[in-house]
């Protein structure tokens, strides 16, 4: 099976994000900062990491988060295990 | 004793297991006061165990089981007492805090962790010396000791070194990266994966299982295949004091303790 685009990955990021932290899907776009947007602090990244690891199958280092914050990057971080 | 309710953890029987719950704000981090409550604990286990089939250890906590070792003292006791008392008082607290944790990982009942969320450092180490680790689907597991210049100090490394192959533990310890449940479950060490919010439902049913067995064949059977391994654990308190004394980790726990990071917890 192909890898999903990062197009798709990017929105399915969006849509479990917006599901799971209760914000607006429509309120949220590729290049938010998402501390800021989410509302999370540190451990709240922790399980989205956790979530975002179960939802895509894959293991994602977390050294390889530092400094990400937006969407975007976090789409390609994600894409690149895919 | 047997029920105790203090500042940072208390216990009680629950149908035939003793509960030994952690409640210290925010993360159960691991400091003087929880070493104390742990000691008050160790002490009563003896005849807290001849009450019960099992001994369960959770957390109360939405955060997690335990986010390790209360940095924020450590770095304050290197503050303020000259670095000679500093060390020596570093050395005593090891000490105290890997004489519970062997008892803790000796005690003649089956010990199961109940773990979920932050899971790291000195709180990891509490998990590992039980005999059976029940995670929640969204537990984190993680050794982070060594970007504040130190190896884990509560006898992490040689239980897991007990427990998991070398190789992995290189990669625990050397990349100081957390891991989820699955990869937890993969390599070994979790027993048995929980739905969120379930893993002290299983580990009770897990406890109403083993305590179907005779104590004594238990306990046998416990002391075969679960050795402590005194020498390394004893090495490890060696190797952490020489770290301890250096700028390096004097640096890195102040970076910690100020950190305005938005992400203070990725390594």
């Amino acid at each position: 099976m192909p890898a999903p685009t990062i197009d798709h990955t990017l929105d399915e990021i969006l849509n479990l994000a917006a599901v799971h932290f209760k914000v607006p899907r429509e309120k949220l776009t590729p290049d938010d900062d998402f501390f800021k947007t989410l509302g999370i602090d540190s451990l709240q990244a922790l399980d989205l990491l956790t979530r975002l690891e179960h939802h895509f199958a894959i293991e994602l280092p977390d050294y390889e988060l530092q400094g990400v914050s937006d969407f975007r990057t976090l789409a390609n971080r994600i894409q690149a295990r895919l | 004793m047997n029920e105790f309710k203090g500042r940072t953890l208390s216990w009680q029987i629950v149908n035939g297991s003793i509960e030994l719950a952690l409640h210290r704000d925010p993360c159960n981090e691991i400091g003087s006061l929880t070493l104390d409550e742990l000691e008050k604990f160790a002490a009563a286990l003896p005849g807290l165990a001849n009450q019960a089939q099992a001994l369960i250890v959770h957390s109360t906590l939405k955060a997690g089981f335990s986010a390790g070792a209360d940095l924020r003292e450590l770095f304050q006791r290197g503050q303020v007492m000259e670095k000679g008392a500093a060390l020596r008082g570093v050395r005593e607290f090891l000490e105290r805090i890997h004489s519970v944790m062997n008892a803790l990982d000796a005690a003649p009942l089956t010990t199961i962790a109940a773990v979920h969320g932050v899971t790291f450092g000195g709180g990891f180490e509490l998990a590992l010396v039980c005999d059976i680790i029940v995670a929640d689907r969204m537990a984190r597991f993680c050794f982070p000791e060594l970007r504040l210049g130190l190896i884990p100090g509560f006898g992490g490394i040689p239980r897991l070194k007990r427990d998991l192959g070398n190789a992995v533990v290189r990669d625990l310890l050397l990349t100081g990266r957390s891991f989820n449940v699955m990869k937890a479950q993969q390599i070994g060490l979790v027993s048995q994966i929980a739905a969120e919010g379930e893993a002290l439902r299983v580990a009770r049913a897990t406890a109403s299982q083993v305590g179907k067995f005779d104590r004594r064949t238990t306990a046998a059977a416990k002391e075969f295949v679960k050795p402590i391994p005194y020498e390394e654990l004893k090495r490890e308190l060696d190797i952490f004091c020489d770290l301890y004394s250096r700028p390096v980790v004097e640096e890195g726990l102040r970076k910690f303790v100020e950190s305005t990071d938005a992400q203070p917890y990725l390594p």
